[in-house]
């Protein structure tokens, strides 16, 4: 007969030296693990807690300019470099490590409007409400970073001076053209003082403007005329019109997903488009309470930020249409301008009270070195949180979100407005003839018309 | 991510319910991928025990089979002899590194079964009816003659709970931290030994239970009382769960499967019966007596009974064909009191009226263990950062339920409610319209006044609106108030609740 029993060897199972590892062997049979699924419960709603009282976004205030900030420039060359502008003509380059003035570009004489960096980050070009582009050399990574050059100024390489107060510009991703934004849209070389080639359609100003980041002849403008346009540089005139309800103020494209353009509403809203079809918004994101001033994607297209006019950004998902993520201060006014970093880590505001902000994008993050393990168990908490997140208990958690007190009267406003409208829509509807009332979806209905 | 599936049903949200669907998707093939490399990651084989030609397992003598097997193996069969004070009940922790035994009379020892220490032997001077270990394979629990005790590691008595009176079984479950007792009148408490508060109370209403295990595989408590029922007991709950007639006279033993799907108990009418937990059907029924009944990790029933030990295998796989095994007597005289068989080791302990044994019992136990479920080869470090962990992960006493996979899961009952709700309101307007529809018969000499018509066509409506309402009319409560008084006889009658006049 054949005898054979479990037998053991200390030496197999246990370490030979105290310097090595503990040995670990597994077994993946779940018969081994009751009530696995109760214990996974309740490590996420242990996770969802630490991740509240781990969440610190704030990091830092910038604080220099003296008048509210206008527009902000990221250098796609140097991470730790943030340009802004304000409303009395100051452009300052920060360094968002120590959080100072690396440089100062005084010259404008009015607002300035708009702030880009060449595709090879040596150039900075400006323009305002003087009528001015200006373009100015950036200093070279290494070169910023001595203390003595703090307070450096600089005088501008060149000026061009033309016919009409600039809103906007933007320069091409991998090119040599930039485009401003006013009466017309502008495109210039960097060496003509005069525009290489107009774009105007109808007798409105154009609000802001941005270039594909994959095709670099294609661009997007936004009108005051509740439109937003999609020229290609290659013809001679524009490519298509989409007229909404109310105007837009800023557009962003995804990065990652180039043919798709986020615009920032005044009716509170953002609307995701695909460029190539333009009847219907991909995504309508609800969350604000006011006009929203301005938006940037994550480099990873899967988040965007948002600055709007209620004093409040806020962190979208690519395809959600709520905000994952709300930022606000006391201290904190009116928005205008936001920027995600280049590394996807933080988000830069510039708001009225002439502060630029920086906060975390993942709230409850740890920042610098993380060690292997600490790692893996952050990712092991976020997963077992989002299996969960759905449920009741672990959602009450992972949504809670402080706001402050007008937001949340101004939202529950809005709430009760938008349910009314929407039960006398479907009063209308039952009490009229079957078929004579169609219902129009929330993509479409803040679209006039599509022009080409 | 190891425990099953989420529940998506409940999800309105499609965009959610996609998205948490895929997730699922490759949750599940990384355990199909897992359960692929088993064969590779597997350190240790199972025992086996193969008859050859015309042998039979049950032959097999335990000298035959320690001469068959290495030395370590050997050593494992052991005998304790100690006569003094009196018949030994022991206990494994759940790793099956420590060994508890307890004599009656009031001896307690803790030993180390992989080097084969001695921790610590201290007596206690009263009856010790039975122990557990508790978080850590190092303080335990003791129920003793008047109150339940906790001692740690040197033998110090760290509590006297005083709230278990006469207790005369012990039950732990790990992860929820919860220490369970009965005693002989039949009270059922769970205390928590984190936190020290009592968490439940109950009265079972049915006796003493003598047979007092845990299902592990949902932490629901089974008694079995001297009435032939056997119930089952979560904390948050006054009546038990299940409440089964399973034998003819008392229940003198039980023993749950690890899998939760196979109970096996004993009882006084000389039935040993295999029941599905699922059915709550007999699958088998033998016939004998069992003082003891204990199921190893791998399925293997051992059954102790006078001074024999059988054990049982299912050859069918589904446990509906046991048949014998293995057999193992003692000296005669030598009463079974418990059998346990140790965790991740193919070895029954038996403890019983002159000391403890330990017998090989090659295929009973998992020989792969998962260092992050239970160690045999724990430092001390590791032993501390388990505890600390499972304190992390306690489980709240109203996650256990009959059914573990219904956590995570969302009543469904609001939209059925709901649904119920407005299709009685259909049904109740449809009968009013009727009713408002319906034409009276038109009276001839003067009797269809206006003003009458209209009230009788009121009265109908109010009909329709009152079948509609949940309290009764007023007319059918008096009707059932005098129906009770009638049913007393006459010579009880003066016992009768009186009416408040």
């Amino acid at each position: 007969m054949k005898v054979k029993v479990i037998s053991r060897s200390t030496e197999e199972f246990t370490r030979e030296r105290s310097q090595d590892l503990q040995r670990v062997f597994r077994n993946y049979d779940p018969a081994l693990r009751p009530q696995e699924k109760a214990v996974e419960y309740a490590r996420a709603v242990n996770a969802a807690k630490l991740e509240k009282i781990f969440a610190r976004p704030f990091v830092g205030a910038m604080d220099g300019h003296a008048d509210g900030v206008s527009c902000m420039a990221k250098n796609p060359n140097h991470l730790k470099g943030i340009f802004s502008a304000s409303m009395d003509g100051d452009i300052r380059l920060w360094d968002m490590a120590s959080r100072r003035t690396v440089c100062q570009y005084p010259g404008h004489k009015g607002a300035v409007r708009g702030l880009t960096v060449s595709t090879d980050g040596t150039i900075l070009i400006s323009c305002g409400t003087d009528c001015t582009v200006r373009l100015w050399s950036v200093p070279i990574a290494g070169a910023g970073e001595s203390e003595d050059s703090s307070r450096n100024v600089s005088k501008p390489l060149i000026v061009y001076a033309w016919k009409h107060a600039f809103w906007a510009v933007d320069h091409q991703w991998n090119g040599n053209v930039f485009a401003t934004a006013g009466a017309q849209v502008d495109i210039w070389d960097h060496n003509r003082s005069e525009p290489l080639n107009t774009f105007g359609w109808g007798n409105e100003t154009s609000v802001s403007v941005r270039f594909n980041p994959a095709e670099p002849n294609l661009l997007a403008t936004s009108a005051s005329d509740r439109s937003i346009v999609i020229y290609d540089l290659r013809m001679s005139s524009p490519a298509r019109k989409l007229i909404m309800k109310t105007k837009t103020n800023s557009i962003a494209w995804n990065p990652m997903e180039p043919m798709n353009f986020t615009a920032a509403n005044e009716d509170c809203n953002c609307y995701s488009y695909d460029a190539r079809k333009l009847d219907e918004a991909k995504c309508v994101h609800q969350d604000h309470v006011s006009a929203v001033m301005d938006i940037d994607y994550s480099p990873t297209g899967r988040e965007f930020v948002t600055g709007s006019y209620d004093r409040t950004v806020r962190i979208f998902q690519y395809n959600g249409g709520r905000s994952r993520e709300i930022y606000h201060t006391k201290r904190m006014q009116r928005v205008f301008c936001v920027k995600y970093s280049c590394d996807g880590t933080y988000l830069i505001s510039g708001s009225d009270d002439t502060n630029l902000r920086l906060w975390k994008a993942k709230a409850s993050e740890q920042l610098g070195v993380v060690l292997p393990r600490e790692r893996k168990k952050q990712e092991y908490l976020d997963a077992v949180k989002d299996r969960y997140k759905h449920l009741p208990e672990v959602n009450r958690i992972v949504r809670h979100r402080h706001l402050p007190k007008p937001i949340y009267k101004a939202a529950n406003l809005r709430r009760t407005i938008i349910e009314a409208e929407r039960t006398k829509e479907k009063r209308r509807k039952a009490h009229s003839a079957p078929g004579s009332i169609s219902a129009q979806s929330y993509r479409k209905r803040r679209i006039i018309r599509e022009v080409e | 991510m190891r425990g099953y599936g989420a529940d998506l049903e409940s999800l309105k949200d499609k965009k959610l319910k996609g998205q948490l669907s895929v997730k699922e998707q490759l949750y599940g093939q990384s355990a199909k991928a897992a359960a692929k490399t088993e064969k590779w990651i597997m350190p240790t084989e199972g025992g086996s025990l193969v008859a050859e030609g015309l042998e039979k397992t049950w032959r097999m003598k335990q000298e035959d089979i320690i001469s068959e097997v290495d030395i370590l193996s050997s050593r494992k069969a052991c005998d304790i002899s100690l006569r003094v004070l009196g018949p030994y009940t022991l206990v494994y922790t759940l790793n099956g590194r420590n060994m508890l035994m307890a004599g009656r009379k009031g001896e307690l020892a803790t030993i180390d079964m992989l080097t084969m220490n001695l921790i610590k032997n201290f007596q206690v001077k009263e009856t010790v009816r039975d122990v557990v270990f508790l978080q850590d394979g190092q303080t335990f629990a003791a129920a003793q003659k008047k109150y339940v005790y906790i001692y740690n590691r040197d033998g110090t008595e760290i509590h006297c709970l005083k709230e278990h009176e006469a207790p005369q079984s012990l039950q732990y479950l790990e992860k929820h931290f919860l220490l369970s007792s009965i005693n002989k009148y039949g009270q059922l408490h769970y205390q928590d030994v984190s936190t020290g508060e009592m968490v439940a109370n109950y009265r079972t209403g049915l006796g003493g239970a003598r047979a007092m295990r845990t299902n592990t595989f949902n932490a629901v408590i089974g008694l079995g009382h001297p009435g032939g029922k056997v119930t089952m007991w979560k904390p948050t709950s006054v009546k038990p769960l299940v409440s089964m007639l399973c034998h003819h006279g008392p229940v003198t033993a039980m023993a749950f499967h690890t899998d939760g799907r196979l109970m096996a108990t004993a009882g006084m009418d000389r039935k040993i019966k295999l029941w599905d937990l699922r059915k709550y059907q007999v699958l088998r029924s033998f016939a004998g007596h069992a003082r003891t009944l204990d199921f190893s990790q791998r399925g293997l029933l051992a059954v102790g009974n006078g001074s024999f030990v059988d054990i049982w295998r299912d050859s069918g796989g589904d446990q509906s064909f046991m048949d014998r095994y293995m057999n193992h007597s003692m000296v005669k005289g030598y009463q079974v009191g418990r059998v346990r068989f140790r965790p991740y080791e193919d070895v029954l302990g038996i403890g019983h009226s002159n000391g403890i044994s330990s017998v090989l019992v090659p295929g009973s136990g998992e020989p792969n263990f998962d260092s992050w479920v239970a160690n045999p080869y724990e430092t001390r470090q590791q032993r501390r950062e388990k505890e600390v962990r499972a304190l992390l992960d306690k489980l709240q006493p109203e996650t256990i339920m009959l059914d573990p996979g219904r956590i995570g899961t969302v009543r469904p009952t609001r939209a059925t409610e709901a649904e119920e709700e407005d299709v009685a309101e259909v049904e109740k307007e449809a009968a009013i319209a009727a009713a408002k529809a319906s034409a009276l018969k038109h009276k001839t000499k003067g009797r269809n006044k206006p003003s009458k018509m209209l009230k009788k066509k009121q009265e109908g409506i109010e009909r329709v609106k009152r079948s509609f309402m949940e309290l009764p009319p007023e007319r059918e409560s008096k009707k059932l108030k005098k129906t009770e008084e009638v049913e007393l006889p006459r010579s009880l009658q003066r016992f009768a609740k009186k009416k408040s006049s």
